[in-house]
């Protein structure tokens, strides 16, 4: 086990440092940060000093490496544009998106898994068609078009729904949060609900396929013959069976939604981390993006290696031995 | 209590609860503006964002009005005491938030301090290097030595946010962006920020100049065009910039909003590859085959070209009529502006004859680029363009690529033709005429943005007599003799000036900038105060 860790953290440090080069490089074939941050009133003078000021007048491989050093002390330097520490600007924007992720992750998970259970255990109903044929149309239609439709639906037309931006916040444990307050779940809603459709469909796939499946089983059967009554059947014996699959996805989900929910905070201007990544890339702040995916990374490894983890004590057929 | 009672009381209370609200939404107002503020330290990053915003925290000693001629700020009034020193007299009696005065030494400080902004990305120096020396004569006049006589002082003055030097001596950016030093002399005091979301403020109740409008600004920063627009719609928000041209005609419908517009400083144009001698990046015979020479080298060539556009299409189709047609840099009533100099009138005819003397009777082929998310719709007025010079004879393809990519690749001599634009916020003609066709010279720092490298000693030699001439008049008819020469001999190929637009609650009356800077205090409540035009 032990052996197998350290192999994995390793592995782990060598995928970042070669994302750490891919970006670096990447950003550098793009164009210059400095063309777009400059004012164009700039002279060849000012042009000079601020190339020198942000450190572009180094060869990269000396920029990568100087990188590198104040990475591995826990500085991955500041943003051009905010003159902030990158890391810092990350974090300060995490609980935004957080809190939309998983309130995203909530509304699939209350939407998806009753209409999926429906569908799934009246196949031939006219309602199970209408549900699927309705998942069809969160898979394929695009994130920016349905938000923009909200937007004019719940928040122009109705004038239910504030349209854009983050609510009134609350301090907890030194954070902002929005969902604990009334304008700022009016404000979550609209966001969330956006970035939970295609989830919302993915569970109903999930659910149903699972449901119809295990309809079939044996042990179901079984409790039939036994006379249980069929919402027994139906809570117990299926529902507990189908939710491992869904979880599993939905957890995995999770990681994408938080890294790339670049969409939905650009429409609804949520003051998120993907609005951020956005931004910079915009204005080729390298040290931001450099950080936000370095970290982006970082999650991913670390899901992954909770999952790898979790399967081994649940399942014992899979064995994690370093062989 | 009877029920008739309580509903009275009910009633009472609820038209009093109304009554208030309506009353707090009059004294707030909530800005949406599409344009990213940076920081709020008015000195860091040169961008005219956050300009904006530092003009409603801070004060200049100079300042634009909405047509971008010049007036006092700060400064009540300034002379030239010799052709290398200008004295400034500050307004008397003049505070800031936090009760300290303004006198001489703190504009000392602010010019010490303006070139030494740590890892500045573009700092606000290029407005204070004239400046050799700053002299305190008295608590409220300054002069500025500088190097050279250098007549555009005030202009540059009208840019650099004067600071406190009790309050600001030693203070970093961070400080301003968390708001502990984010204090001036503006109009609006700081209340919150959160970089990339909002900037909160309130009425600076002791301000020198008219008193502002609101007692609390909610200023967000909502980058989507579309979001913007919808969250007006919503009411949301009471204002708007940067009106998407595709939404002027239904907001034009729409008694919910009122759309403004204003003649802009920004002219979109064609810079044309004067580098190359002997054949173009990207021009080629209509066989595929390079050329021997550059054609762009020919002014009839460069005439022909210019000829072939019809402005007034794009202005009406591409625009939406948010664009004014133009044959030189700046708008009518700008300093410089060249009166009686227009645009060619589209003659796709003569142009072809003109191509046909310079030697090309069957054209050629050339690429032309641009961005495609720098300047309002221009993918598409680069499309427009290709098809009048492939109508023309010449062949054309288009490229529009992001500004990132494009905008390196432009600096480094790569194209043949590309469309541009350049926004000249200091609303006189020296600005274009030294940035986009002076020639390139780093020591002087004349063409900067000159990325085609056009170069005519003749323009250079009148351009460097302007800004050394210190007498208005003088200067004024240099500038308009510079462009006169570089427009005839079509250095770039003026295409329009964008118009300004904004859109706000029809209860709300602005005064729209020509600089494009949006701020709390041009926005008035309709009534109160007629928009000053």
């Amino acid at each position: 086990m032990a052996v197998y860790l350290l192999r994995r953290l390793l592995q782990s440090a060598l995928v970042m440092l070669a994302m750490s080069i891919i970006v670096f490089i990447g950003v550098f074939a793009i164009g210059d940060p400095v063309e777009i941050l400059i004012s164009p009133e700039a002279d060849q003078i000012e042009r000079e000093r601020a190339i020198h000021a942000l450190g572009l007048d180094l060869p990269l491989w000396l920029q990568y490496l100087s990188f590198l050093k104040n990475a591995l002390q826990g500085d991955l330097g500041r943003s051009f544009v905010f003159n902030e520490p990158a890391l810092q600007l990350i974090l300060q924007r995490m609980p935004a998106t957080l809190e939309l992720a998983l309130g995203a992750t909530f509304l699939a998970l209350l939407i998806g898994l009753p209409l999926g259970l429906y569908a799934g255990l009246k196949p031939n109903s006219f309602g199970a068609k209408t549900i699927m044929a309705g998942s069809i149309l969160g898979f394929s239609l695009p994130t920016f078009w349905v938000g923009l439709m909200l937007i004019m639906v719940f928040a122009v037309q109705l004038g239910w729904l504030p349209s854009t931006g983050r609510g009134q916040t609350v301090e907890v444990l030194g954070l902002r949060w929005s969902f604990l307050t009334w304008d700022g779940l009016q404000h979550l809603a609209m966001p969330a609900l956006n970035l939970a459709l295609f989830k919302i469909s993915l569970v109903i796939r999930l659910t149903r396929a699972g449901v119809r499946e295990t309809m079939l089983m044996d042990y179901v059967k079984f409790a039939r013959a036994k006379g249980l009554s069929p919402r027994r059947v139906t809570y117990v014996h299926v529902f507990k069976n189908i939710l491992i699959p869904v979880v599993t996805v939905v957890g995995l989900e999770l990681g994408s939604t938080i890294a790339f929910s670049v969409v939905t905070e650009s429409v609804f201007a949520w003051p998120g981390m993907g609005k951020l990544i956005i931004d910079s890339i915009n204005v080729l702040d390298r040290p931001v993006i450099v950080a936000y995916l370095m970290m982006i990374v970082l999650m991913f490894i670390t899901i992954n290696l909770l999952v790898d983890l979790a399967y081994s004590a649940l399942d014992p057929r899979v064995r994690l031995e370093g062989k | 209590m009877t029920i008739r009672k309580k509903v009275a009381v009910l009633a009472a209370v609820s038209a009093l609860a109304l009554g208030m609200t309506q009353a707090a939404r009059a004294q707030n107002l909530t800005m949406a503006v599409g344009a990213q503020v940076t920081s709020l330290d008015p000195h860091y990053h040169a961008l005219s964002p956050n300009f904006a915003v530092a003009t409603m925290l801070f004060d200049t000693l100079t300042q634009f009005d909405a047509d971008a001629r010049l007036q006092p700020a700060l400064a009540e009034s300034w002379k030239v005491v010799e052709p290398t020193v200008w004295e400034f007299k500050l307004r008397e009696g003049v505070r800031f938030h936090n009760g300290n005065p303004l006198t001489a030494d703190d504009v000392a400080f602010t010019i010490s301090r303006v070139p030494n902004v740590p890892n500045s990305p573009s700092s606000y120096a290029i407005y204070t290097r004239a400046i050799e020396r700053v002299e305190v004569v008295d608590p409220t006049t300054v002069r500025f030595h500088t190097r050279t006589p250098y007549p555009l002082l005030p202009n540059d003055m009208s840019q650099v946010a004067i600071l406190d030097r009790e309050t600001h001596e030693g203070a970093g950016t961070e400080d301003f962006n968390s708001g502990k030093v984010a204090i001036g002399t503006g109009p609006y005091r700081y209340v919150n920020f959160r970089n990339g979301e909002r900037l909160e403020l309130e009425r600076n109740d002791a301000y020198w100049g008219p008193k502002p409008d609101w007692a609390h600004v909610n200023y967000r920063i909502v980058v989507n065009d579309s979001a913007r627009t919808a969250g007006l719609l919503a009411g949301d928000v009471d204002f708007i910039d940067q009106v998407p041209t595709s939404d002027i005609a239904g907001l034009r419908r729409d008694n919910r909003v009122r759309l403004v517009e204003k003649d802009g400083l920004r002219i979109i144009f064609l810079a044309l590859d004067h580098l190359h001698k002997d054949g173009s990046p990207f021009i080629t015979d209509n066989d595929g085959k390079p050329l021997s020479k550059n054609p762009l080298q020919d002014v009839r060539v460069r005439r022909a070209l210019s000829m072939a556009i019809d402005r007034p299409a794009i202005a009406s189709r591409v625009m939406e009529g948010a664009a004014q047609p133009s044959g030189q840099f700046l708008p009518k009533g700008a300093f410089g502006y060249v009166p009686g100099l227009e645009p060619p009138k589209a003659d796709p005819d003569a142009a072809r004859k003109l191509l046909a003397e310079a030697g090309y009777p069957d054209g050629f082929r050339i690429t032309l680029h641009g961005p495609n998310d720098r300047y309002i719709n221009d993918g598409r007025i680069v499309q427009a363009i290709g098809q009048f010079w492939t109508r023309m004879g010449v062949r054309t393809a288009v490229d529009a690529q992001p500004w990132t990519t494009f905008v390196s690749r432009a600096g480094k001599q790569e194209f043949s033709a590309f469309l541009v634009g350049w926004g000249t916020s200091s609303g006189e003609a020296s600005s274009p005429l030294r940035s986009l066709v002076a020639t390139y010279n780093r020591d002087k720092g004349y063409g900067t943005s000159n990325r085609g490298r056009y170069s005519n000693p003749e323009m250079d030699a009148k351009l460097e007599a302007a800004l050394r001439e210190m007498d208005d008049e003088k200067r004024e008819k240099l500038l308009q003799e510079a462009t006169r020469i570089a427009m005839e001999d079509v250095g770039i190929i003026p295409i329009h000036i964008q118009k300004n637009l904004w859109a706000m609650r029809p209860t709300l009356v602005h005064d729209s900038r020509a600089d494009e800077l949006t701020r709390a205090q041009d926005v008035h409540p309709a009534g109160n105060k007629p928009a000053a035009r």
